[in-house]
């Protein structure tokens, strides 16, 4: 099929990373909304997280070599 | 009660949302025929139909279940993962995509058709289609409900607009957009799901921690409520996976034996289900070659491996949590209505004038449920200085049932700021969504190719049963949504459309193993074993019981859980009933088979059976092969992985 799923996966994951790790750096001095997730700026970490898996994916759809069965096919 | 999000959590919502919708609509252009809608034109690459195979099971019950699991039953739930998943998907990987997928058969009911006969693809579709929609139906219920209590969210608009959202996108593309989305489904569950249980695991103090809690928990189980009175285990009872399990069925909490386990559940119940359920074996056919769909659930295999780390820690931490008063937290009780709350306070306030035990009773019986009387007792003598709110918040604490199914969400509220709370609340309805995916997209090829193009439309042009796919697409997602409304009003006839459903699935694998290994067995002695099987389940659950549906003067009390033809036999427990009665089907309907087959005429040749049984199929050599595309190398590899993980949690 024409559409490389690892393309809608690394931009959604980066987008919500980006999201998450920028409310993250916003949020930083926020002591009482934290005190949930024990004082960690959980938000930043795993916004970083994703933004890494996201970019990851997208890494891999670019270097993606042409595929040997779909070209026998066509 | 209720969480309230902020605008980054609906943002992660809608960003999730945009993006399932445009995989569909991205997919749109490429399907033109009925057999890029249904089954996907076989042209996925393995990873994919491998995480999609994963993803299709890990609907939400799933997630809410094993949590709930693991809190009743600690880490002895991932016998559902090592003894009841893998073995059986690399039997499937090894021993029966060859069948599956070189049968060039475009469902599992095909392939009964074309080993035995019209009969037994009949009595199997039929079964399948009506059991998917009821499964997705129960599951949206439950889904519905959960986003009604946490959120506050409108349980109709809750239903429609999840249900709308996977009708487009698997209206637009069909099988492969199903596929497409389970893949970023399953990355969203992981990655949604894997900062709360670090987060819990911290907070608990760590692994050791935990299970040095859950120590405690299980020599005296009944302190927190979570078994009768006097029941005591060895220390080990939640932290232990086999040990437990030896020592006998009064000695886990499961009250299960390791035979029915590994009998059971890890022979007929997972073969059964992961080797013939169209659901799952539907991914792995839509593979682009043999090579990738033998491969689908060995890669499948892997996370599956995983997952307990994921869906059953939660559970575990919960109970720990809950056993230390420092925590501020407990598994969540039953859901109660505020006006129940107002008036058990009113009892409250009242009740310090009554005697201590008339007290507790009338307090009891304001919340209608069990409470903790030392709890009671001391919110009682408190209550003078007390506000209303707090009384409220007393009662809450003080009710001595729980919820299990609440489990996941409350530790998720309990831990997710704004943010992180959008991503796990995103990761939630993306299990469900990928389970309802899963079960309309199996539903509609049955329907379109098994039973509309089989029995009530044949040879009809492609175009037509591309058009009755989507249609079917609709119908199933509206009889899904009036599953899901039937199951919120009549509870109990659910419960028994599920009894039923065991029944029917109990038996299924005797036929599949005789019908793939043996070239003698008969339509007749196939349709006429399936028959016996369910007939033999139904009677097994007439006769038996669990102990807990027993009376004092061993009458049977819940109708409902078996018993009704007398009691021949009682199980400590439901769990191990299911498992022992699996375990009959299985054996009535491979004897029957095996009987009835050497009686009656073969209809089919050798030559007719060539691609459809074991012995009458050239082997595939791929000796050739990098060993990591060799199925039988990967699948041995796995089965030490998991026999591994099995000593390490010993």
């Amino acid at each position: 099929m024409g559409l490389d799923i690892r393309w809608p996966i690394g931009l959604m994951f980066s987008l919500v990373g980006l999201l998450l790790t920028l409310f993250g750096l916003c949020t930083r001095g926020d002591a009482e909304m934290y005190q949930r997730s024990l004082d960690i700026n959980i938000n930043l970490i795993w916004g970083i997280i994703l933004l890494l898996f996201g970019a990851f994916m997208i890494i891999m759809a670019l270097r993606k070599k042409p595929d040997p069965d779909a070209l026998k096919s066509k | 009660m209720h969480v309230q999000l902020a605008w980054p959590d609906y943002f992660i919502l809608l960003a999730y949302t945009g993006f399932v919708i445009g995989i569909g609509f991205a997919l749109r252009k490429y399907l033109k025929s009925s057999s890029d809608f249904l089954t996907s034109g076989r042209s996925i690459p393995t990873w994919v139909t491998g995480l999609a195979f994963i993803s299709a099971n890990l609907g939400a019950l799933e997630l809410v279940g094993m949590a709930a699991s693991g809190a009743k039953y600690g880490i002895a739930t991932s016998h559902f993962y090592w003894v009841g998943a893998i073995p059986a998907m690399v039997f499937l990987a090894i021993f029966m995509m060859p069948f599956y997928y070189g049968s060039k058969a475009r469902s599992v009911p095909e392939y009964l058709k074309m080993r035995f006969d019209e009969r037994v693809r009949a009595l199997n579709s039929i079964a399948f289609a009506v059991m998917t929609v009821f499964a997705s139906g129960i599951s949206m219920n439950a889904l519905a409900k959960l986003l009604n209590q946490l959120l506050g969210w409108n349980y109709h608009v809750a239903l429609w607009i999840c249900s709308g959202v996977v009708l487009v996108y698997v209206l637009k593309g069909g099988l492969t957009s199903a596929i497409y989305t389970e893949v970023l489904q399953f990355f969203m569950i992981v990655l949604g799901f894997a900062p709360v249980v670090y987060l819990g695991l911290k907070d608990v103090g760590g692994w050791g921690a935990m299970n040095q809690a859950l120590q405690g928990v299980a020599v005296d189980p009944a302190a927190l409520h979570l078994k009768e009175a006097g029941t005591t285990y060895a220390g080990n009872a939640w932290s232990s996976a086999w040990q437990p399990l030896l020592a006998g069925p009064a000695h886990n909490p499961m009250g299960v034996d390791w035979f029915a386990m590994v009998f059971g559940l890890g022979f007929v119940l997972s073969f059964g289900y992961w080797c013939t359920n169209f659901l799952v074996v539907q991914r792995a056919m839509a593979a682009r070659n043999m090579t990738a769909a033998r491969n689908t659930p060995l890669v499948a295999a892997v996370p599956k491996m995983l997952f307990p780390a994921l869906v059953i820690v939660p559970g575990m931490i919960a109970v720990a949590l809950t056993s230390m008063p420092g925590k501020n937290y407990r598994i969540p009780p039953p859901i109660i209505g505020d006006e129940v709350y107002t008036r058990a306070a009113e009892v409250v306030k009242t009740a310090g004038a009554l005697e201590a035990p008339a007290a507790f009773e009338a307090v009891r019986e304001a919340m209608g449920k069990k409470m903790d009387p030392a709890k009671v007792a001391a919110l009682i003598q408190d209550a003078g200085h007390l506000s209303e709110g707090q009384i409220k918040d007393g009662l809450y604490e003080a009710v001595a049932e729980y919820d299990y199914d609440g489990v996941i969400l409350s530790l998720v509220k309990k831990y997710c700021p704004t943010g992180l709370l959008g991503l796990a609340l995103t990761a939630l309805l993306a299990s469900f969504m990928s389970g309802m995916a899963g079960n309309v997209t199996a539903f509609n090829t049955v329907w379109t190719y098994d039973l509309y193009q089989a029995y009530i439309a044949p040879k009809k042009s492609d175009q037509h049963y591309f058009w009755m796919g989507q249609a079917a697409t609709v119908v199933g997602i509206l009889v899904s949504i009036g599953a899901a409304y039937f199951a919120s009003m009549y509870n109990n006839a659910m419960d028994i459309i599920q009894l039923v459903f065991g029944f029917v699935n109990a038996p299924l694998f005797a036929t599949f193993l005789l019908g793939m290994f043996w070239a003698r067995c008969t339509g007749t002695g196939a349709f006429l074993g399936l028959f016996g099987g369910i007939g033999g389940s139904a009677l097994f659950h007439a006769c038996t019981t669990a102990v807990s549906n027993l009376d004092a003067s061993g009458r049977v009390v819940n109708g409902m859980k078996g018993g009704y033809l007398g009691v021949v036999q009682s199980f400590p427990s439901e769990m191990a009933q299911n498992f022992w009665l699996a375990g009959f089907a299985f054996v009535v309907c491979f004897t029957l088979t095996l009987v009835i087959s050497l009686v009656t005429r073969r209809t089919k040749t050798n030559e007719e059976l060539k691609g459809l049984v074991y012995s009458l199929t050239p082997k595939i050599k791929d000796e050739g092969a990098p060993w990591y595309l060799r199925p039988a190398v990967v699948g041995t590899a796995l089965i030490v992985g998991c026999v591994i993980l099995n000593i390490i949690f010993w």
